[in-house]
């Protein structure tokens, strides 16, 4: 090898790496950028009224409490109702399931559930939960309507995580006698469990933003008091944020940058959460 | 399943009550595995058949080829005339853009990210791109329409900067965490053999990465190309504030357009529900999902005969 | 820690499950108790109670939010939910049965009467306010007055130019609302096809290159931005940042600015009514909600949400 071809391949390589660096700046500037532009300017609107209060004339004024406890419930409906689900889904298709066409049938219908539009779920939200099994205009409408919506993302990357999980440490077990539930449960799953996370933290995110699909199965733009069972109606951030942003004549600008600003800060705190426990499971290994 | 060694060295084993009650507890457990497995399947024919249920009448009224290629949407017309063409070219322009753009920027960074950046570096950006997956999408579009759309109007000189091409940047960032996110996660899982092997030939890290380390990836590579493209076809409410909401079939990526999901939310709000533009609506969601599945069954060919040759 | 959280997913999931079903069998849609009952131990007084729910128009929902907290703030035992998804969806549900009181910014039609009728649900409308569409552009445009003629060639992409109506040589960017907009419909109807005058066609609709925006805010903000926009808006949204064009139906006519004063005598030329609509004629607490709102008290708060007052 000639000093000159090792050199023109360094050179090939410094280019190369050049590009992954601007491309991971490309990905990550946006999101700075916007969390500050949304900072600057919502923060004036930011205050313990703001927080705890209900709004009034018409979200003019006083504060946005129903819509954050709203989103709250709504992200923990969601959770509940997907992450079971989906992780066990993804372990079946990981663990359990054989190379025939009924698995290649379950991996089309997820990755085609991740293709449906919001709004398409909306209706079918309304039309299901809303209608046919009576649950009304309600947050528990509203959470399972997501939950389909994020069963997808949930299923996909669980999969991925369980799929990092190397063969041998399965094999391992199984070979002094494990059964396989247990190999699944006991060394598998907390394996990948910073994956899982991962994946269901991305999923609750999401949901958390969705406005499409509460739209039409629950979501109010005035309530007087906070939802007291899961067959309430609800308030959420970005369905007040849209209507506030949409349909509200000469709504203070800092008045709607500042709902967009919490919504981030909720958003936010649960990536945090999330990112905590990934970081504390990994050292645990 | 795993014989059980009865051999007589073996100490005595618990009894067989013991033994079928934990097969069967195990039964039991792969049982609600199976049920959970099948759900995504049975939520995806309850969508099938609410889109089918509520579209398909449609076709009574308009017959499928001036509905698939006719080129005017009027709802509001005596009669109503129901063509989607417009609005399927505008879904195409703003997915070819978007995936075009996120795709290679996704891919490069998640292959920085799992090997050339430094760990601490990596454990810093991972979590910010989580951070742009969780912007809404709303929120999105605001963004958009304050920042993007006039610096695309003033670029391309354009009469309004609402058009195709500022939908499609804007999901091209809403796409790029998941496409990193799963892709990093695929190269990670890459094992170290195949690496250490590239090396110990001479390569350097980049030709690894470049030959090896993708190439091996890219089911997980797909898979995560897929949720992106997914994500675009399906994303409505970003593109219905900064794509121009325009009826006429779009030339050029910076025309205004109106994409399928756009169409849906443009008019869900107010049509009759059961009625014919209702029922219009419906067969545009089918029509979206049709593509959909088209493109999936694509993929998984292409993904299939992948695993084939680097069956791992 | 994570056996821990393993070992709760799995029974919390199963138990939700069957928690689910038994909730799933019993609940009913809504709460729509509208009579007025008196509060438990005290003796009887007339103090109203009861929860209702107003859906249905976006255009509405700043008005009738302020209804709906004037009211509780006077009745504290009253419990009002507003959203607004749209005039459609809100119709619909008033015939699903998943609303008490409907608000729409455009009449029922009859195929929607027929659904209502043929499920028991008997639309009674009230109108409640008047909505006065202005036509606004930028204030940097030399354009000051348009004719319906020209508003409707501009909408149908039949005039492209600026310098066809007295502008500047530019291309004019049109705006319009989407058609989940009760405005969309109204002005197709009643301004773009030209009824009543010897022009009128009713097969005219709105041209391929106009743009859409699902917000009335959004436009405005369009047109303070650009020198060559233009859009139709209420009332309530208009601010020194645009310029609204006089109207006129013919050449014959004056050309009349919009206001509420024009509004209620007359003379301007796209006003639109705004409804609720209820199954059946109000009772109990809804009737007196609705009392409410029509009083004089509640038509003025129409002037600050920037509607027209009922004359």
């Amino acid at each position: 090898m000639t000093t000159a071809a090792f050199n023109s391949r360094r050179i090939t390589q410094r280019a190369a790496f050049t590009f992954l660096i601007l491309a991971a700046v490309v990905t990550v500037m946006p999101v700075l950028f916007i969390i500050v532009y949304t900072i600057v300017k919502g923060g004036g609107a930011l205050s313990w009224g703001f927080l705890s209060e209900f709004p009034s004339l018409a979200g003019k004024a006083g504060g946005i409490l129903p819509a954050i406890v709203g989103t709250f419930y709504l992200m923990l409906g969601t959770l509940v109702f997907a992450l079971p689900i989906g992780v066990l889904t993804g372990i079946y298709l990981t663990e359990y399931a054989r190379d025939n066409w009924l698995t290649r049938v379950i991996n089309l219908a997820i990755v085609n559930l991740a293709g449906v539009p919001s709004i398409v779920f909306g209706l079918f939200g309304l039309s299901v939960f809303v209608l046919a099994f009576h649950f009304g205009l309600s947050l528990l409408a509203a959470s399972l309507t997501l939950a389909c919506q994020a069963l997808a993302m949930v299923i996909t990357t669980s999969r991925e995580a369980l799929l990092a999980v190397p063969r041998e440490l399965r094999e391992g077990s199984l070979a002094i006698g494990v059964s396989k539930w247990q190999t699944v449960r006991h060394i598998v799953l907390p394996q990948s469990l910073p994956g899982i996370i991962t994946g269901a933290v991305l999923a609750i995110s999401r949901a958390a933003g969705e406005t499409a699909p509460i739209l039409v199965v629950g979501a109010a733009f005035l309530l007087p008091a906070l939802p007291q069972s899961p067959l309430d109606q609800f308030m959420a951030l970005p369905y007040h944020l849209y209507t506030v942003s949409a349909h509200v004549p000469n709504m203070p600008e800092e008045t709607i940058w500042g709902v967009a600003l919490v919504l981030l800060i909720v958003v936010l705190s649960f990536d945090v959460l999330a990112a905590a426990i990934r970081i504390k499971t990994r050292q645990r290994k | 399943m795993l014989q059980q060694n009865t051999a007589p060295t073996a100490a005595r084993v618990p009894g067989r009550g013991l033994k079928r009650r934990l097969r069967l507890g195990e039964r039991v457990i792969e049982g609600w595995i199976f049920l959970a497995g099948m759900l995504a399947i049975v939520v995806l024919l309850g969508i099938i058949f609410i889109l089918l249920k509520e579209g398909l009448p449609i076709f009574a009224h308009t017959n499928p080829w001036d509905f698939l290629f006719g080129t005017r949407w009027y709802p509001l017309a005596e009669p109503p005339v129901f063509g989607i063409t417009p609005f399927f070219v505008s879904t195409l322009w703003v997915t070819l853009i978007s995936t075009a753009v996120a795709v290679p920027v996704g891919v490069a960074c998640a292959a920085y990210l799992s090997e050339v950046a430094p760990p601490k570096v990596s454990e810093t950006v991972k979590p910010v791109i989580e951070i742009l997956a969780g912007i809404p999408s709303v929120m999105m579009g605001f963004i958009g329409l304050a920042l993007l759309s006039p610096f695309v109007q003033s670029l391309f000189n354009l009469p309004s900067g609402l058009c195709g091409l500022t939908a499609a940047i804007m999901l091209s960032l809403m796409s790029l965490p998941i496409i990193v996110s799963v892709s990093e996660d695929a190269l990670h899982a890459v094992p170290k053999e195949f690496k250490e092997a590239s090396y110990a030939l001479g390569a350097t890290k980049w030709e690894t990465i470049w030959h090896v380390c993708i190439p091996s990836a890219l089911s997980g590579i797909a898979a995560a190309i897929m949720l992106g493209v997914g994500r675009a076809i399906g994303e409505t409410m970003t593109v219905l504030m900064v794509a121009g909401n325009a009826l006429a079939v779009p030339a050029s990526p910076t025309d205004p357009m109106t994409t399928m999901t756009a169409a849906i939310a443009n008019s869900i709000g107010n049509a009759v529900r059961g009625g014919v533009q209702y029922q219009a609506i419906f067969a545009i969601g089918l029509v979206l999902f049709i593509l959909t599945l088209a493109v999936n069954i694509i993929a998984e060919r292409v993904l299939e005969r992948q695993k084939r040759k680097f069956a791992r | 820690m994570a056996k821990s959280v393993k070992k709760w997913f799995l029974p919390l999931a199963l138990v939700l499950v069957v928690a689910l079903t038994f909730v799933g069998c019993g609940g009913t849609t809504t709460t729509p108790t509208a009579t007025p009952t008196s509060t438990s131990t005290a003796t009887p007084t007339t103090t109203l109670s009861g929860s209702f729910k107003i859906i249905g128009s976006n255009t509405i929902t700043p008005l009738s939010s302020i209804w709906a907290e004037n009211f509780m703030n006077a009745n504290n035992k009253v419990n009002i939910a507003v959203s607004g998804p749209g005039s459609g969806a809100g119709i619909a549900a008033l015939i699903d049965g998943t609303t008490d009181v409907c608000q729409a910014s455009r009449a029922i039609k009859q195929s929607e009467i027929d659904q209502a009728l043929a499920k028991g649900v008997n639309p009674y409308e009230i109108r409640v306010a008047t909505d006065a569409l202005s036509v606004v552009v930028n204030p940097a445009n030399p354009v000051n007055e348009l004719t319906f003629a020209q508003l409707s060639a501009i909408y149908t992409n039949r005039i492209t130019n600026w310098n066809e109506v007295g502008g500047n040589d530019a291309e004019i960017v049109v705006f319009s609302r989407d058609s989940n907009s009760g405005t969309f419909a109204y002005f197709l109807e009643d301004v773009i096809q030209m009824p009543g005058l010897p022009t009128e066609d009713k097969t005219l609709q709105y041209g391929g290159d106009v743009r859409m925006l699902p917000s009335t805010q959004e436009g405005i903000t369009q047109v303070a931005g650009n020198v060559n926009a233009i859009f139709y808006s209420g009332l309530g949204y208009i601010n020194n940042t645009v310029k609204t064009i006089a109207v006129r139906k013919t050449a014959d006519d004056t050309a009349v600015l919009p206001s509420v004063a024009t509004a209620l005598n007359g003379t301007y030329p796209i006003s639109r009514p705004l409804f609720f609509y209820t199954n059946g004629a109000p009772a109990g607490v809804i009737k007196t909600f609705i009392d409410y709102c029509l009083s004089t008290e509640g038509q003025e708060e129409v002037l600050g949400a920037g509607f027209v007052p009922l004359p």
